[in-house]
């Protein structure tokens, strides 16, 4: 709109940049910063008025002078979309990293995403098998879902995040998900660990990733997200696909989050983050789902590492609240070399019931699983107990329960990176057999109907 | 010169500052070339502060901001029940006609549907002399619930004249010798209470179904509780089930900052679940808010307000209201958002300084009244609080606990022990017993408080020897110890456990909570008797039939059976003294 550009720059605070007496700009209007080398930068506006402007700068503040050119673009944040995005490697603010040519736009899209009206949202019901048994059994993952995976530093939560998008699939049904994975913060090696891989199975062409590492601009973490899910919104509900987004790391968005809030000298919330972190964080969950009337869906997988593995720190916190469950990644099973150290007693999926039983997965997949989450958290809790008084002081039922709690970890777990298995033989026909350790009368959580119909050896034929 | 048309100074997120006009604080104003909806919630100088309750990015300073000369209000009339709103009245299902499935700005939407034609029955006639909040007549507007159309407050006078007949809700029904013309339609501003003639003290308990709330934690009618715990507790589910269950006339669902999946889910659910009592469908006596996490803060903020105000206008007609608020920290949060854009000097944690007169504010238009016509109403009202990591040392659930009489206090240790609802009994609370207890002996049994009693101090008594026997272990107490930890047991497995997703088990009515409870006061005695007999304990426990009255409580009919599954477990303890 305004062809003018502003030299008018009082003050320069962390990414902040403000400028006095302009034309009126927009909130939320995009910004091109010519420094006084002809270097570019690109900002976006935070705050305006008829006096001052404050600017959000991406690229950092290093070497913005007084004199540097500022020119607002008259636009908000809008991103090029296009099914071409498909097999592509963008950077953290949607231009080209893998060197190809620039996204021919078939649609701005712009980057905030409105709400979905709830009344227009559908109700999520499809299981999706990800091969994964400790998932599918106990936390199954259905389309439309959001469910993060709460880890934290040293833990392999990248190479489960990498199963599930390799073997991610809806049961009897050949759809296929495309994956839109978002890069935040993250090093350079775990990049190439999740390129690689994705290069590796072929995954590559049928995904589309937004990165930013860890020593790209912190304050384009704020963006790089919302750009990954307004790429995915476009894919699924113009366009049918049915995508998997995969974000990792949620802790480093609200590291960049906090940052901002400090710089603006706003009034801060718990350990220095932001107050409004809640309405933040949702307004990137929030943004999966299915619709009425469209056939794609949004599925999110968010990564996050808990700070201290501390669950209860603001991020997997707040994350709680907003996302339909989590998988907690535990250290104690990683030290074990259990792969995947899944700890399925704080793990939760909370739309698990919609998605499984008779004609979904299979009529026992509710009792197996309830079957199989007690008699570990028993064994688990009898642990505790042997370390004090022995195992000579238990009697059978508890003896039993203490070794299906070894079982459990051991075999129905641990799996192989690339072992896939199908929710029937694969992990409910292996529960049943695990399960087979234990007098079926204490199995108490199983109706008799499934031990007559599917008990190993207990069953009626 | 017109203070009807100013201009925008400043924008900062949800939060505008115009110039140019001097308009009164909560009025609602058009901010921008769009004509966003907004409220003013600060006059400073010549600047009015204007939270909008949509999203602002695009909008520029010098743009128009128009008064209205309103302050935010709802539309109060037949067609309330069977809707779904967002947090300032506009219906979803309009929007979404509108606008598509995705919330875009700038869209009004009538609250109510002003073009449906109802049948309006007369119940007052020419001549009579009414005033504020009497009853003019009735709409059925559901299968179950009529709809009384009252005289809009600060309106009396004597009835000119009042047809009975085909009216839509703008179309005037009654005129008053005075002039003032009636319609089925009024406004009221939802930050201002509506009036009544005087509050009662809580002496009707509101039935839920929920055998650990009715019988250990009641609620009154018009009473107010608090349900704070951690994530994945099961806050949501326990507010589904109260408004599923709960004994109220009329049910506002608030769904305020929470998941899209979940309001989806409750919109699914309700219209296919039928009402115990009445065998019609809940969604008839229901009206649901839904502003989810993700849809604008102000609104969010607005929300629990625009509930209220629907709830208290029941209430005014004579009925009892449910409202569950889900939850009210995000409420709080959004307080504390739009305080911080304020740049006010914060309180606790951040939370604005007026926080707790907030909740106390609202948690005081809970009540049962007095109506201006008359009659008896009530609202009560139930909020979540969801507490950071569980901890409800915070500034929301204190400020929560300072007002509400009855404190369900969810624990995640049970929840991950699946034990549902996960309502931990040592640390909840209702004050509302000592006001509730003659309702119970004259309608239940007259020795229903003490039954409760010995119930809780059951509960208490195991909690002191589980210390214990975290030590020692159970078999180093005495006999008579172990009876008491298996009773207890009992009282946890077959009376507080409840499952929400069973069709039987889902509810209980209080006459078979009470007996539920005397059965396990009866076990304990006649067990005690068969031991001092001579009978070994683990045959007392082990008794057949004693399983078979457990299990009972997943078959229908149990109320009709539970006494003679009782007699036959009785009956089975005395035995195993005798085969001693």
């Amino acid at each position: 709109m305004t062809g003018k550009e502003y030299r008018t720059i009082t003050d320069v605070k962390g990414p902040l940049v403000f400028l006095n007496k302009t034309e009126p700009v927009a909130f939320g209007e995009i910004v091109e910063l010519r420094l006084t080398d002809g270097t570019l930068k690109n900002g976006q506006v935070l705050d305006t008025s008829d006096d001052q402007v404050i600017v959000q700068v991406f690229e950092g503040t290093a070497s913005i002078d007084k004199q540097t050119g500022i020119k607002f673009l008259g636009d908000v944040f809008k991103l090029p979309v296009s099914t071409d995005m498909i097999g592509r490697i963008l950077d953290g603010a949607g231009r080209p990293r893998d060197g190809g040519p620039a996204i021919v736009a078939d649609e701005m899209a712009d980057i905030i995403g409105a709400a979905i009206n709830p009344y227009s949202r559908q109700s999520p019901s499809s299981f999706i098998q990800t091969g994964i048994s400790a998932i599918d059994a106990c936390t199954s993952l259905v389309r439309g879902q959001k469910l993060p995976i709460f880890s934290a530093s040293g833990l392999p939560h990248n190479d489960i995040a990498l199963q599930i998008a390799r073997q991610a699939k809806l049961v009897g049904s050949d759809d296929d998900f495309v994956v839109v994975f978002c890069a935040m913060g993250i090093t350079a090696e775990e990049y190439n660990f999740f390129v690689h891989d994705l290069e590796r199975t072929g995954a590559l062409e049928n995904a589309c990733l937004f990165v930013n590492l860890a020593d790209d601009p912190a304050v384009e973490r704020l963006i790089t997200p919302r750009l990954a899910l307004t790429a995915a919104e476009y894919l699924a509900f113009e366009h049918d696909y049915h995508v998997l987004v995969i974000y990792t790391d949620m802790t480093n968005y609200c590291e960049s989050l906090r940052q901002i809030g400090a710089a603006r000298e706003e009034v801060p919330g718990r350990r220095g983050y932001p107050g409004y972190m809640y309405t933040d964080l949702a307004m990137l969950y929030e943004r999966a789902g299915l619709v009425k009337g469209k056939k794609g869906s949004i599925t999110q997988f968010p990564i996050l590492t808990m700070p201290g593995d501390d669950i209860t720190h603001p991020i997997p916190d707040l994350s709680g609240y907003i996302t339909e469950g989590q998988i907690v990644i535990s250290r104690e099973l990683h030290q074990k070399g259990i792969y995947p150290p899944i700890n399925v007693l704080p793990s939760l999926s909370r739309l698990m019931n919609a998605g499984i039983g008779d004609g979904k997965t299979r009529e026992d997949h509710k009792s197996v699983s309830d079957q199989l989450y007690a008699a570990y958290a028993q064994g688990r809790e009898l642990r505790g107990l042997v370390a004090i008084v022995g195992e000579d002081a238990l009697n059978e039922r508890d003896l039993q329960l203490l070794k299906f709690a070894d079982i459990f970890e051991n075999q129905f777990l641990r799996q192989s990176r690339d072992e896939d298995r199908s929710i029937s033989e694969g992990t409910l026909d292996y529960a049943w057999e695990l399960l087979s350790n234990i007098d079926t009368k204490y199995l108490v959580r199983l109706d008799q109907k499934w031990i007559d119909k599917y008990h190993p050896t207990d069953k009626k034929e | 010169m017109s203070k009807e048309n100013g201009v925008i100074y400043r924008i900062s997120g949800p939060v505008v500052t115009a110039v140019g006009i001097s308009p009164r604080m909560y009025e609602v104003v058009r901010v921008g070339n769009e004509g966003l909806m907004g409220e003013v919630i600060e006059l400073h100088g010549d600047q009015s502060v204007i939270q909008v309750y949509e999203e602002t990015s695009g909008v520029r300073p010098g743009e128009p901001v128009v008064r209205t000369g309103q302050t935010l209000s709802v539309q109060l009339g037949p067609g309330l029940l069977t809707k779904i709103y967002d947090g300032i009245q506009r219906p979803l299902p309009e929007l979404e006609k509108t606008m598509g499935v995705f919330i875009k700005r700038g869209v009004d939407a009538d609250g109510l549907d002003l073009e449906k034609i109802w049948s309006f029955n007369a119940t007052a006639k020419a001549g009579d002399s009414v005033s504020s909040g009497d009853i003019l007549g009735t709409v059925q507007e559901t299968k179950t619930i009529e709809h009384k159309v009252m005289v809009p407050p600060g309106v009396s006078g004597k009835i000119k004249s009042i047809d009975s007949g085909e009216f839509n809700v703008t179309q005037t029904v009654c005129t008053l010798e005075e002039g003032a013309e009636i319609q089925m339609m009024q406004k009221w501003p939802v930050r201002t209470p509506r009036p009544f003639t005087k509050k009662h003290a809580p002496e009707v308990p509101l039935q839920t179904g929920q055998r650990i709330l009715d019988f250990l934690f009641p609620l009154a009618k018009g009473g107010t509780a608090g349900i704070p715990g951690p994530f994945g507790s099961g806050k949501t589910v326990t507010q589904q089930q109260l408004a599923k269950w709960s004994d109220a006339d009329i049910v506002v669902y608030i769904g305020c900052g929470e998941r899209g999946n979940e309001m989806t889910e409750v919109l699914d659910e309700f219209p296919h679940l039928m009402d115990p009592k009445t065998g019609e469908a809940l969604m008839n006596r229901t009206t649901m808010i839904a502003n989810t996490s993700n849809m604008p803060v102000a609104a969010r903020e607005a929300s629990v307000y625009t509930g209220i105000t629907i709830a208290e206008y029941f209430r005014d007609m004579g009925y009892d209201v449910a409202l569950m608020a889900d939850s009210t920290s995000r409420w709080a949060e959004a307080m504390r958002e739009i305080s911080s854009r304020l740049e006010e000097m914060p309180g606790e944690e951040g939370y604005p300084a007026y926080l707790s007169s907030r909740l106390a504010e609202f948690y005081e238009r809970a009540g049962r009244v007095e109506t201006l016509a008359g009659g008896d109403g009530s609202v009560s009202v139930i909020g979540a609080v969801s507490p950071p990591g569980g901890d409800i040392s915070e500034p929301v659930s204190q400020g929560t606990l300072r007002i509400v009489k009855v404190f369900w206090g969810l624990d995640a240790g049970l929840a991950r022990q699946r034990h549902f609802p996960a309502i931990n009994w040592l640390n909840s609370y209702s004050l509302y017993p000592p006001s509730l207890d003659q309702w119970y002996r004259d309608n239940i049994k007259s020795d229903f408080p003490e039954i409760r009693t010995e119930i809780s101090a059951l509960l208490q008594v195991e909690a002191e020897l589980q210390e214990i026997v975290q030590l020692v272990g159970s078999d180093a107490l005495p006999v008579d110890q172990q009876l008491t930890l298996e009773v207890a047991r009992m009282i946890r497995e077959f009376f507080l456990q409840q499952n929400a997703f069973h069709d039987v088990d889902t509810y209980s009515d209080l006459k078979l909570q009470y007996n539920m409870a005397k059965a396990i006061l009866s076990f304990q005695e006649e067990s005690k008797k068969a031991i001092a007999g001579g009978a070994a304990l683990e045959d007392v426990v082990n008794v057949p039939a004693r399983t078979d009255l457990m299990r009972g409580r997943f078959e229908s009919g149990y109320e009709d059976k539970i006494d003679e599954m009782l007699e036959a477990m009785n009956k089975q303890i005395a035995e195993t003294m005798e085969a001693n």
